[in-house]
């Protein structure tokens, strides 16, 4: 591959870049999907290409190409050098990067089972299998039980001396059951609306066991057909972690993106409430309770690897501790702006994009003293609320609104009947601060999911976030059933 | 332009590649391939701080045993990558599950041309072009005083499609897309967008100062408390209104699946309202076939608030026991056809009359972050963005800030008591969607936010 990367960072130099970087990269993807039985589809997919990213006079241009000859990386990398000179035309604040050592290494995902090497077969009458389960409930109308695995072979070079290469599998599946009546539709899913996802082999579909838990979750699915709507009112919720990962991750992960923060997505997904005032001022962001880390090496994670698409290495970058605000997702381009040095949160959806600042894994640290357990059987009178079905946030992060697919009712410590329909509704910093209990070290899972979207052209990310429960005070919920 | 977009020649590599399949002993194959010419410059605090190119093809081959059907794609389109994808495709089918209900790939039809569907203009943009209508957007935010945001993108593209029954269809079509944000000081928001098949058609200043004049009127917003009020919906808004509908409703799938809310002849909006997916509208981006080599259909979606039709791919339309629509998505498609091509007709009043019918209501400019609460019902909860307006008297009293709401789609349709006599090209979750503006008698706005 150096025949590549030189060849292309020799041109764009001979160009005029100050500056460059090239990523090649070849993806793998498998996809498999159960409609009820029916094989919907299985596909395989495979991908390679390059992208070239200069800087000249201070200004940032980028072309990629699918096609990985050394007479189309110098045509890429010239094109890419004509486009800097074009965003120099409009140009305000030349870029300038903060300072790394030149990366260097390899890093792989570890991984028991190579889910590439698993046949077909036994992958389908795995779900096959977990979808019958599903299907054997009266009442469900139609499932859907899905299976994807992605591997990236990515090769970084840079034009101060960086060489990476990288190998990173992720692997996700889960079942879903829905039940219809008149109007009426209800869906549960398992692990996670979207299916769980990490960083890992084909042992962590086995261990997910979709087929033992298939049919308790479609029970339930028919049983919200008749249960009462989820009224309006302020009521005291514990997040299952399987809605609280995502409650992190549209509340604090994006908003902790720096380059929000600047403006650069504005006209798209948006800014952040969460300005560099606060950061200086000590911003209380929620309760004691509450500890944030962007970790990319926590183990599992899809936010996982060795170095970011910048050639920064992986780290842990405090964002909330103890409630209180304390940093970013950040770039090298980003962070010397408020004076730090690269948290490595630059990643890119294949050869074809730009890196972004993106989540790694956003997690929510377990807090020593109770269970999730514990803490419902601390409720007298609340719900419990568990997987998303439904998530949207204002375009400063703050105005939050979120549907789960099932509340239970809490009573004097114990789960009881199922409501239907629930919805929770919040301001960002309220709702943290209102959190009076975190799970711990017994409930923490690490989730995530491979549906982050971010950035024109449009980018898909993978991001992690390890949770354990949580409560929540004085919170509404009900929206719209009253 | 470096990629190779030239129909013939991307038809001949699908051509290539099912007779490669078809050697190998498919009993029917079909081939997409899909080449694209892209280039997006984006833009930030007035400047250019974004700018990206891709030059890339796909090559996806559904490979058919009988009943058993295997995909795979790729973007290697080297005899070597060529040869890796038939024996993947070719595996797959070989260990998959028989389809009860295959009812083969479908059969060749004539295809006309969509008509104004390709651009030598826009498939000739350049990275300076763009840079050029990036500054005239800057250029308008500077002059009202306000910070540009946005961006400015330009492509070309050819969809092959060959089949083992017959099917050999091509076309090439190009888009292009500018939009912008345009920030004030003291909370200042506006948006205007615009989306032509000629990035000629594309007034760039125009379109600048659209958002800069809405910014610098939505300064300063205040507060007011949530809940039922009449509405304008902007264009910009009503364009989720009609991508929700298609996602969940409209398509052929979605009511197979007892998902959808569409019934034949069931009311879901007021006379006012009539919706089709219209892929030969040159308003639109045109298109000629599907992903499966299906000729486009003009399908009555809604006609006068009634329930008409929903669009079909071959597999869903088997199922009915009527024509694929040529509604297909590429293989394999879990999630059913698509109306890629939705299009309200327009009514009778100006922009003028719309707010003027307005005793109290609120003017809204668009939606951000939607997302179905209950989806067969139609629920769904988003934010206003950009450009938020108290009504009173049928004139605009001035900002108020954004709003959560919680509202079906189909109670909102049934409320629309006028329809805006102009209408706008914007792109939608998948294609081209033509809307006009209009206005709802209820909208339930369910919680408020900072700004």
């Amino acid at each position: 591959m150096r025949d590549i990367t030189d060849r292309a960072l020799d041109t764009a130099a001979s160009q005029g870049a100050s500056y460059a970087d090239v990523r090649v990269v070849r993806r793998l993807e498998e996809s498999i999907a159960i409609k009820s039985g029916r094989l919907e589809g299985v596909s395989s997919g495979e991908s390679e290409g390059f992208g070239v990213r200069v800087l000249v006079d201070g200004a940032w241009g980028f072309a990629s190409s699918n096609w990985v000859t050394p007479a189309e990386a110098d045509r890429v990398a010239a094109e890419a050098t004509r486009i800097a000179r074009a965003s120099a035309t409009a140009l305000r604040n030349r870029v300038a990067l903060d300072s790394r050592p030149p990366a260097l290494g390899h890093y792989e995902t570890p991984l028991d089972v190579d889910p590439f090497t698993v046949p077909f077969e036994t992958k389908i009458a795995d779900l096959l299998a977990a979808d019958e389960a599903a299907n054997q409930v009266k009442g469900i109308v139609y499932t859907e039980t899905t299976y994807g695995a992605q591997r990236e072979w990515k090769t970084f070079a840079a034009s101060d001396g960086s060489f990476t290469e990288q190998v990173i599998t992720h692997v996700g599946a889960g079942i879903e059951s829905n039940a219809a009546k008149g109007d009426e539709q209800q869906r549960r899913s398992y692990p996670d609306a979207g299916g769980g996802w990490q960083a890992a082999g084909y042992e962590y579909i086995r261990g997910l066991d979709l087929k033992g838990a298939a049919g308790a979750r479609a029970e339930e699915a028919v049983e919200l057909l008749t249960a009462p709507l989820c009224p309006p009112g302020r009521r005291t919720i514990v997040l299952d972690p399987s809605q609280l990962y995502l409650q992190v991750h549209e509340s604090c992960g994006h908003p902790t993106e720096l380059d929000r923060v600047f403006g650069t997505e504005a006209s798209y997904a948006g800014t952040s409430f969460m300005t560099t005032d606060l950061l200086e001022s000590g911003f209380r962001y929620g309760s004691d309770l509450i500890t944030i880390v962007a970790d990319a090496t926590a183990p599992g994670g899809m936010g996982t690897f060795g170095w970011d698409d910048e050639g920064v290495a992986a780290q842990a970058v405090p964002l909330v501790q103890n409630g209180i605000f304390v940093g970013y997702l950040s770039s090298r381009e980003t962070a010397p702006r408020i004076g730090r040095q690269s948290g490595g949160a630059m990643r890119a959806d294949g050869w074809n994009r730009i890196p972004l600042i993106r989540m790694t894994n956003i997690n929510l640290l377990p807090v020593p003293g109770m269970s999730l357990d514990e803490i419902v059987a601390d409720t007298d009178d609340g719900l419990y609320l568990s997987s998303n079905r439904s998530w949207s946030i204002d375009d400063r992060r703050l105005n939050f609104q979120f549907a789960t697919e099932v509340a239970y009712e809490i009573k004097g410590g114990q789960k009881g009947r199922l409501l239907r329909n629930p919805t929770y509704t919040g301001i960002t910093y309220e709702f943290w601060r209102s959190c009076d209990a975190v799970g711990d070290e017994r409930g923490y899972v690490m989730l995530g999911t491979p549906n982050c979207g971010k950035g024109e052209p449009s980018q898909t990310g993978h991001v992690g976030h390890a949770v354990p429960g949580a409560r929540f005070t004085d919170v509404q919920v009900g929206v719209g059933n009253g | 332009m470096s990629v190779d977009i030239d129909p013939r020649r991307r038809l001949a590599l699908a051509e290539k590649v099912l007779l490669a399949a078809e050697k190998v002993g498919a009993t029917e194959a079909e081939v997409l391939v899909l080449a694209n010419d892209s280039a997006l410059t984006r833009f930030a605090n007035s400047e250019i701080h974004q700018n990206v190119a891709e030059t890339s093809a796909t090559v996806n081959l559904r490979f058919v045993l009988g009943r058993r059907v295997g995909v795979a794609t790729t973007g290697r389109t080297d005899d070597d990558g060529l040869v890796a994808l038939v024996e993947q495709a070719g595996s797959i089918a070989r260990v998959v599950e028989e389809l009860e209900d295959w009812s083969g790939l479908p059969e060749p039809q004539p295809i006309s041309e969509a008509a104004g569907a390709w651009s030598e203009a826009t498939a000739a943009a350049s990275p300076e072009s763009r840079a050029d209508g990036v500054r005239a957007v800057i250029a308008a935010a500077d002059a009202a005083g306000s910070v540009a945001y946005g961006s400015f993108s330009t492509g070309a593209e050819t969809i092959a499609v060959a089949n083992s029954k017959g099917i050999r269809a091509v076309q090439r079509q190009t888009s292009a897309q500018l939009l912008t944000v345009s920030m004030a000081p003291n909370g200042g928001t506006g948006y205007a967008e615009t989306v032509a098949v000629d990035v000629g058609r594309i007034d760039a200043a125009a379109i600048g100062r659209e958002a800069a004049e809405k910014a610098h009127a939505t300064q300063n917003p205040v507060a007011i408390d949530a809940g039922d009020w009449p509405v304008v919906l902007e264009e910009y808004a009503v364009v989720d209104v009609l991508d929700m509908l298609g996602y969940l409703g409209f398509s052929a799938l979605a009511v197979q699946e007892e998902r959808s809310f569409y019934e034949l002849g069931r009311r879901i909006g007021s006379d006012l309202v009539t919706m089709v997916d219209d892929p030969a509208d040159r308003n639109g981006l045109p298109m000629a076939f599907d992903f499966e080599g299906v000729p486009k259909e003009r399908i009555s979606l809604v006609d006068r608030g009634l329930c008409v039709d929903v669009v079909y791919d071959s597999q869903t339309a088997a199922r009915a026991g009527r024509r694929s629509t040529g509604h297909g998505l590429p293989a394999p498609n879990p999630y059913g056809p698509f109306p890629l091509h939705m299009v309200m007709s327009a009514g009778t009043s100006s922009r003028e009359e719309l707010i003027g019918g307005l005793e109290r209501g609120l003017l809204v400019t668009r939606f951000h972050y939607t997302n179905p609460v209950h989806p067969k019902l139609c629920v769904i909860t988003g934010m206003t963005r950009d450009g938020t307006f108290l009504v009173e008297d049928g004139k605009l009293v001035g900002p108020v800030r954004n709003l959560r709401y919680t509202m079906s789609y189909l109670d909102a349709l049934a409320g629309v008591s006028a329809v805006g006599s102009e209408r706008k090209t914007l792109k939608g979750f998948l294609g081209g969607v033509v809307v006009p503006a209009v206005r709802i008698d209820g909208w339930s706005f369910t919680g408020t936010t900072e700004h």
